[in-house]
């Protein structure tokens, strides 16, 4: 933009479109859509409509989407659609959840080795760093495997895993604050160590941890659905996103391609929406770094 | 660089490799140890397992000397060390799942794995260099933003969702490929057969992975081209071609090269969905039998086989980095 040395191999008329970066409405507005209507579905359909009553219809099995169900109906004759929006909302409840448990646990790491310093910092990010080094879906089976699988196994197997990104982010942050001359001034002021971190550090860097918590919930729906498509996640009774293609997985041998159609694309959509809006957020929340990672 | 400081750099590449070797070693400790406490500490009773219903007609004596033999009633510390000892000499105990010795099983199916993922990185590598070039070139352009956002969807896309897709697609319904398993049924094992039948699962891993090497090329390429030097190779009047290849893509793919290693968790985690969508006989079908047959011996050798792989992967991706790179300090 301002920058005269900026030179790209490309007409300079698309310069222009390429270095003024799309207003944020752009990614804010369909992001939130999307995502507004989802959750909406996803508190609203399960009060109007009842699963139980449309459980098995076998007259109605395995159908190709039609205008009555617009993504196909399943072996048992369930809709589809209907199915898909009671996954989400197990698997978006699971992954907050989960989500929110890492941040926990990173954060709670984070601003002890941030604000301990010394041998505790050393040790903790080597713990972090060897955690890092276990592959995360290994370690979730694991984990899964010793508590059996169930809602608060999958749940645990998150948090455990998930937790490396918030806890560097939190030390880092806190790292720099304690350099800061607010803090500098608490200390002369008097305040214990846990008060400064209480009252001082962490007010300041739950943006950081609100916005990393975003970020996480689709890694954490991620880690469930694959959990779950190994069989190791929710019990198969279940409706949740990876149970919904592990199931359809039988049906696609004959022929019935729409029944893994619909909880994928929802699975995308979401990730899609969530990466979205935390995108415009971590941008006003720090405009000079850009990762790659989010939209 | 002089000869005497390029031996300094050698020999502290050589010290930097030392010292990541020297961390490993706790690291693999740290974990096996953790794995072994965990299956300790679990409610399952490896003899129980062992006798399965049997062990109702099983007589007391028989019990206590397979409990006796097994040692599973001493310290858990002693037989933590029991098992390490065992573990340097490549004697990772017996599955009891599988009812075979753990090296056995990671023997017989961890060629077919590297396989795959060695085929599916390789393959993820070309596509992210090709195609996050050819959008850092483009860049706003319409097949910029095409290749942009097929990314950033299929990056939100559950590697094992692609994999049932590609298998409907392309095996089921054009039936061009072969759409599990290493051969055809009754078949003898060849370089054919298996050529053809790693197409799907090696495509599928490769197609998984690139989105995230394709935008990140593409961001350090655009992000290379205001630097000085290649600014400066464009006054100098070199062609586009010349800049961008010769110049721009050299220096943005120095941070590539670590990024790689640090990549290689996700290319285990992927591998292990891909396998089991393909019916690929390598060692992900035994993590998930040994998980859900609570398979200590094997789930904690696979673990701690997978750890070391990574810590072998970002060993060498440093490595290569130093050695690529002459400004990267080696204090780390």
């Amino acid at each position: 933009m301002g920058d005269q040395r900026t030179w790209r191999p490309v007409p300079r008329s698309r310069i222009a479109a390429a270095s003024t970066r799309l207003p944020p409405r752009w990614r804010l507005i369909p992001s939130a859509v999307v995502l507004g209507v989802v959750v909406l579905a996803v508190l609203v359909v399960p009060l109007v409509v009842d699963l139980d009553q449309q459980l098995v219809d076998l007259a109605s099995a395995n159908r190709p989407p039609d205008a009555a169900h617009p993504f196909g109906t399943d072996e048992l004759g369930r809709d589809v659609l209907l199915r898909c929006v009671y996954a989400l909302r197990v698997s978006l409840t699971v992954g907050l959840v989960a989500a929110l448990v890492s941040s926990a646990v990173g954060t709670a790491v984070g601003a002890l080795a941030g604000s301990v310093g010394g041998w505790v910092d050393r040790l903790l990010m080597r713990l972090v760093d060897a955690v890092a080094s276990v592959p995360h879906l290994l370690l979730g089976i694991v984990i899964v495997a010793i508590l059996r699988p169930s809602l608060t196994a999958v749940i645990i197997s998150i948090g455990l895993t998930h937790w490396l990104t918030s806890a560097r982010i939190v030390r880092s942050e806190v790292l720099s604050l304690r350099s800061r001359p607010f803090v500098d001034a608490a200390i002369v002021g008097g305040s214990s160590r846990g008060r400064i971190l209480v009252r001082h550090l962490l007010p300041n860097v739950t943006p950081q941890v609100l916005l990393s918590t975003t970020l996480m919930i689709p890694h954490a729906v991620w880690h469930e659905t694959a959990l779950s498509f190994l069989g190791l996640g929710l019990p198969p009774h279940e409706a949740s996103v990876g149970n919904m293609i592990n199931d359809a997985q039988r049906s696609l041998l004959t022929g019935g391609w729409w029944m893994s159609l619909a909880p994928g694309l929802a699975l995308i959509v979401v990730t899609l929406a969530i990466s979205g809006l935390s995108g415009v957020w971590r941008d006003r929340l720090n405009p000079r770094r850009r990762s790659e990672l989010t939209w | 660089m002089t000869a005497p400081a390029r031996r300094r750099r050698g020999r502290a590449i050589g010290l930097l490799a030392l010292r990541r070797l020297g961390f490993a070693v706790p690291v693999l400790l740290l974990v096996s140890f953790a794995l072994f406490a965990l299956a300790k500490a679990s409610p399952f009773d490896p003899i129980e397992r062992y006798f399965g219903v049997r062990i109702i007609g099983a007589s007391p004596e028989r019990i206590a000397r397979i409990r006796e033999n097994w040692g599973v009633d001493r310290p858990v510390v002693e037989q933590y060390l029991a098992w390490l000892r065992h573990a340097v000499a490549g004697d990772f105990g017996d599955s009891l799942s599988l009812r075979q010795p753990v090296s056995e099983v990671i023997g017989d199916r961890m060629g077919w794995t590297v396989l795959l993922v060695s085929a599916g990185f390789a393959l993820a590598l070309l596509l992210g260099l090709l195609l996050g070039t050819v959008a850092a070139w483009f860049a706003g352009g319409w097949l910029d933003r095409a290749i942009t956002a097929t990314s950033y969807t299929l990056e939100a896309a559950p590697v094992f969702w692609l994999g049932l897709a590609a298998l409907y697609v392309f095996a089921l319904q054009l039936r061009w490929l072969p759409g599990g398993g290493l051969t055809d049924a009754g078949e003898a094992l060849g370089v054919g057969q298996v050529a053809t039948h790693i197409v799907l699962p090696m495509s599928v891993l490769a197609i998984s992975q690139a989105p995230w090497f394709v935008l990140f090329v593409r961001q350090n390429l655009l992000e290379s081209f205001s630097q000085d030097h290649v600014v400066g190779a464009r006054s100098r009047g070199l062609s586009d071609r010349r800049v961008v290849l010769g110049h721009a893509l050299r220096t943005s793919l120095l941070p590539f090269l670590t990024l790689v290693g640090a990549r290689l968790p996700e290319l285990i985690t992927g591998a292990l969905l891909v396998e089991t969508v393909f019916s690929w006989p390598g060692i992900a079908r035994a993590t998930v039998d040994a998980a859900l047959n609570v398979d200590f011996a094997l789930m904690g050798a696979l673990t701690v086989l997978a750890t070391a792989v990574v810590l072998l992967g970002n060993l060498i991706a440093d490595v290569l980095y130093a050695l690529a790179d002459p400004r990267v300090g080696l204090d780390g």
